[in-house]
């Protein structure tokens, strides 16, 4: 179940796929100046937080086959605690007693707190049940946050909270595009290669052991419930730090962030790139939000430009072409059988 | 006390609409084990169908009748095309390609009839109020839908209950293979199966223009309720169904109608609107909760 | 591995045609990135703002103020996220010099800011948060439209003109529902007798239905746009309420295509308006006859927005010989003349560059043709400027 290929060192297709693509994404802002398009860079910025999000759903979705469809939930709480806190640092006022602040140690810490936080609550009370249920029961969460954000007054409420400027990392210039891409990038690699080494490990093999078969691990003696809400926390918690990074780079929050559609679009990115692979995630989110950007483009430059507004209509039979057809997703064809370990 | 009768009726009132809305999801969730959100879909094409019928004839009545086999039709491609490469998976897949179906017919229905919302309104015989409880003129489409809720309800216990296809039904959703051996072409079986349920979906659709925008999107607001309908009834119970719609249609219109009133007691006036108005937004999603807490599969759980 | 040579491909290709689109112009053209909604059920706002600017082009032969354009449209889909990388390509690859066309209170703190920072100039067609025309205001920013509170201030003191002394008032749970009714309330200064906030994108306004018919108030003023408020006023009438206490409402909740969604229910109505179809002037007969010929049907408040935007840029162009980011101080100084004949009559900037203009009262009535319109009735206030002013240092 492990990764033997990488432990064997030997160049798998897996392997080199990878390979091409870290390189692919460390080269990017480099390859987007030599192609003379920059803002390329802040477009894959969105890619990698975006696919941050989704190795985290990735991670209880494909792995413990908990169907999370309120997942949005974390990221804009992450992003909000981040919001708030600027809020707060700006107009010199305290939050629950706390100053606000714009050190991204500080909130960045709070977010990926916050987040597991909620995600413990959510996750807790939702794992009573599994199935169709589950799936409702965490949309039924991430709508009454949703709810609860849009009612909130001082936070700008459906309008959203603007923030002046990007978080205060050491004082690295964050508000540089290049500098925020590679901190993104730095963020991602560091929470792929945790997920990674925890899939890996004894609590990993504990997690897919209960997708397979939860009865079967409950009479070898494990703690099932307790090993699916650490995971549930985990993956809040990566969705939180996601947030924390979305909420620097629109230097915005607004309840957008936590809507049921936002979920979908989360979940999407996984099944597209390939669900229980970790990696795919990664590659949906490049495919997803390529495809966002450019399809309308696509349209444009064929002379449909009346069917430009109307993408989605060529993208809702992608979608489902997709999940019909290529249930490896796109890292499955890329990286072929041993793409998929969940 | 008056008042309180009359929010109380309309709590009951949006339940039913609820129940119509949820009765063809659940219907086909516990006989066909699908998760379909694009119900919502059908719920839009119920309701452009009507209104589009409705303002060639002139005739509310015939916008409804033509409103139904149109979204059957619909519906029963979409078995024909989707559905049933869907039933042997997971509900995670279902749940993605039917998210992929609203996304379709969202932009398929904006193509056609364009952005802006239709002209759709109460034929002149249900125009109008009468005082069910002395004292309060109800609207008499209000009383309609009370009445054809029920009428879906008494049907749907009818067929599922008393009849052979019923039966048939009843065996499909637990022993697929079985029935297909008993020369039963099960596929033909879901396909219509499928159309039934839109059938539903389409009755709701039609039913709610002439009270509610019909626009695009108008069917994801009203599936998201759908859902917390059936979940907390009890995915695939009729019956479970009509007492979670009622329950949310309760808690909905009462936490709008008292809980600001009730906050001001202990709040200042304008803290009190606004966090009523939040509680109040969030009350059904709470209630969900606190039923899945208790009974982790809903106050009815089907077989299986 | 063969997916791979195909995504890549797909890039490049969407990528090259992109930039083959973009660069097909003269060197002098200016270009102008609108970023506005005109997918979702809300889409039709942006489709007239994109359809009134456009003709303004069209009219020139795709000039304004003489000078060359070229206009890029693109579908925020309401979502700040896709509003933003919208807003960055525009400024970062296609160069353009002005941003307009955001519909949403909720797409602006994205847009703007990014604008700003650029250098470039932000020119609001429809949404204008309160926000940008107080503390934050900018000396790039400019709100064609009006200040969102104006909007309901105006019906405030048009309810006050109608002779109301009492009102019940209702809007969704959020800051621009919040706002609405602080606005409305500014200006009514009668007794409020129920205060209602209601769920964003609400279906069934029974129980607020009921409180209505309970507290019999003299009026009832909402601001629930688009969906929502055509959700309550069909239910409004169904309890047959419509008769007995009236609604006074504002622009937004009675466009001619809300009208058209319901009939005669919309009958009698008053509302207000900064704008309206039946406005004597030769800017207002001119921007109507072209509209209807080139798109077959009737301007929406929108597109006379997204027309006075389009007019706006023209004059400034024109005065400043097409130099835009070349010479801002000269682009605005020539904006904040606003040098140009409004379709809404007198119109200028105040010091925070939102408008100083008259607010018409308006009521819904049948036409000759037997079709519904908003005819004006009358002045509500003039040279009416938004709150906010004061708090604008720039």
């Amino acid at each position: 179940m492990a990764d033997h290929s990488h432990r064997m060192g030997a160049i798998t297709r897996k392997t080199a796929v990878l390979a091409f693509g870290f390189v692919l994404l460390a080269a990017l802002p480099g390859i987007a100046h030599l192609m003379d398009e920059p803002f390329l860079v802040s477009t894959f910025s969105r890619v990698l937080i975006y696919a941050m999000a989704a190795v985290s759903l990735d991670l209880i979705l494909g792995y413990g086959g908990m169907v999370s469809f309120g997942h949005a939930a974390f990221f804009g709480v992450g992003a909000y605690v981040v919001g708030i806190l600027a809020h707060h640092a700006a107009e010199g006022t305290t939050v629950l007693g706390l100053a606000g602040t714009n050190l991204a140690v500080v909130s960045w810490a709070a977010a990926v707190l916050v987040s597991a936080g909620v995600a413990a609550v959510i996750g807790a009370l939702s794992l009573r049940t599994d199935g169709v249920h589950f799936i409702m029961i965490t949309l039924a969460f991430a709508q009454m946050l949703f709810f609860l954000f849009v009612s909130l007054e001082p936070y700008g409420g459906d309008d959203g909270l603007m923030m002046m400027g990007r978080n205060d990392l050491f004082g690295i210039d964050l508000s540089d595009d290049m500098t925020f891409y590679y901190l993104c990038f730095i963020a991602l690699m560091a929470f792929l290669l945790l997920t990674r080494r925890l899939v890996d490990s004894r609590f990993g093999m504990v997690i897919r052991g209960c997708k397979q078969n939860e009865r079967r691990m409950r009479a070898l003696g494990f703690p099932v419930y307790r090993y699916k809400l650490t995971a549930f926390v985990i993956a809040g918690a990566g969705a939180g730090l996601a947030g924390a990074l979305s909420a620097n780079h629109t230097e915005f929050v607004s309840p957008d962030f936590l809507h049921w559609t936002m979920s979908g679009d989360i979940m999407i990115i996984v099944i597209l790139g390939g669900i229980g692979t970790l990696y795919g995630p990664v590659v949906g989110a490049v495919v997803f939000l390529m495809l966002e950007e450019f399809l309308p483009l696509a349209f444009d430059s064929v002379g449909l430009e009346g069917l430009k507004e109307h993408w989605r209509f060529l993208f809702g039979p992608i979608l489902i072409l997709v999940v019909l057809f290529a249930r490896r997703g796109l890292f499955g064809l890329l990286a072929g059988r041993e793409a998929r370990d969940g | 006390m008056l008042l309180f009768l009359e929010q109380l009726l309309n709590g009951l009132q949006l339940g039913v609409f609820l129940f119509l809305v949820a009765a063809g999801l659940t219907l086909i969730f516990g006989i066909m084990g699908l998760i379909n959100l694009a119900h919502g879909s059908l719920y839009m094409i119920g309701a452009f169908a009507a209104a589009t019928v409705t303002n060639w004839t002139g005739s509310f009545l015939v916008g409804l009748l033509a409103a139904l086999p149109i979204t059957a039709a619909v519906g029963m491609a979409i078995e024909f095309v989707v559905m049933r490469r869907l039933y042997d998976r997971d509900h995670l897949d279902q749940v993605l390609a039917t998210f992929g179906l609203i996304l379709f017919f969202n932009e398929l229905i904006a193509m056609i009839w364009g952005r802006p919302p239709l002209f759709m309104t109460v034929p002149d015989i249900l125009n109008g109020t009468v005082e069910i409880i002395p004292g309060i003129p109800y609207p008499i489409y209000r009383v309609v839908i009370i009445g054809v809720g029920v009428l879906v309800a008494l049907v749907l216990y009818g067929v599922i209950a008393r009849t052979r296809v019923g039966m048939l039904i009843r065996a499909g959703s637990t022993h697929r293979e079985m029935v297909g051996a008993l020369g039963v072409n099960i596929r033909v079986l879901y396909t219509l199966l499928f159309g039934f349920g839109a059938i539903f979906a389409g009755l709701a659709g039609a039913m709610a223009g002439p009270l509610m925008s019909v626009q695009v999107g108008m069917g994801e607001g009203i599936l998201i309720l759908a859902f917390v309908v059936i979940v907390i009834g009890g995915i695939g119970s009729v019956r479970g169904a009509l007492v979670g719609a009622l329950l949310v249609g309760v808690v909905d219109t009462m936490g709008r109608a008292f809980l600001p009133t009730l906050l001001k007691t202990m709040l200042p006036p304008a803290e009190a609107d606004g966090i009523g108005a939040g509680l109040s937004s969030m009350a059904i999603y709470l209630l969900m909760a606190v039923v899945l807490v208790w009974k982790p599969r809903g106050l009815f759980p089907a077989h299986g | 591995m063969k997916m791979r040579t195909w995504m890549a491909g797909l890039a490049v290709a969407a990528l090259t045609a992109g930039v083959a689109f973009g660069s097909a112009q003269a060197a002098d053209t200016v270009k102008i990135g609108m970023v506005t909604t005109l997918s979702t059920g809300a889409g039709y706002l942006g489709q007239d703002v994109r359809d009134g600017f456009m003709l303004a082009v069209t009219e020139e032969g795709g000039k304004l103020g003489g000078i060359p354009v070229e206009v890029l449209v693109e579908d925020d889909g309401r979502k700040p996220g896709t509003g933003k990388q919208i807003t960055e390509r525009f400024l970062k690859r296609d160069k353009v010099e002005i941003v307009t066309g955001v519909i949403f209170s909720n797409i602006s703190p994205v847009v703007a800011p990014l604008t700003l920072k650029a250098g470039a100039f932000y020119i609001s067609p429809n949404s204008g948060p309160s926000n940008f025309a107080g503390k934050q205001c900018d000396k790039n920013y400019f709100a064609v439209a009006w200040q969102n509170d104006t909007l309901h201030e105006a019906a405030g003191q048009n309810a006050k003109n109608l002779g109301y002394t009492e009102a019940f008032i209702l809007a969704p749970n959020y800051q621009a529902g919040k706002d609405a009714l602080t606005g409305f309330k500014r200006y009514f200064k009668g007794k409020i007798v129920g205060e209602v906030y209601t769920k964003l994108g609400q279906t069934d306004y029974a129980a607020e239905i009921a409180k209505i018919r309970d507290a019999n108030p003299q009026m009832v003023f909402h601001f629930l746009p688009g969906g929502m408020g055509i959700n309550f006023l069909k239910q409004y009438v169904q309890a047959g309420l419509k008769d007995k206490i009236p609604l006074v409402l504002a622009a937004p909740s009675m466009d001619y295509k809300i009208m058209n969604a319901v009939g005669d229910m919309a009958l009698g109505i008053h509302n207000s308006s900064h704008w309206n179809h039946d406005l004597d002037n030769p800017a207002n007969k001119a921007f109507l006859a072209g509209f209807e010929k080139a798109y077959g049907r009737v301007p929406t408040v929108y597109a006379s927005q997204g027309y006075d935007t389009a007019k706006l840029i023209a004059s400034a162009l024109a005065a400043t010989g097409g130099k835009v980011m070349a010479d801002p101080d000269a682009f605005r100084a020539a904006l904040e003349k606003a040098d140009f004949a409004s379709v809404r009559g007198p119109f200028k900037f105040g010091a925070n560059h939102h408008p100083i203009h008259r607010w018409y009262s308006r009521v819904v009535e049948k036409g000759a043709d037997g079709k519904l319109v908003n005819k004006t009735t009358g002045v509500i206030m003039e040279d009416h400027q938004d709150a906010y002013v004061g708090e604008c240092k720039m």
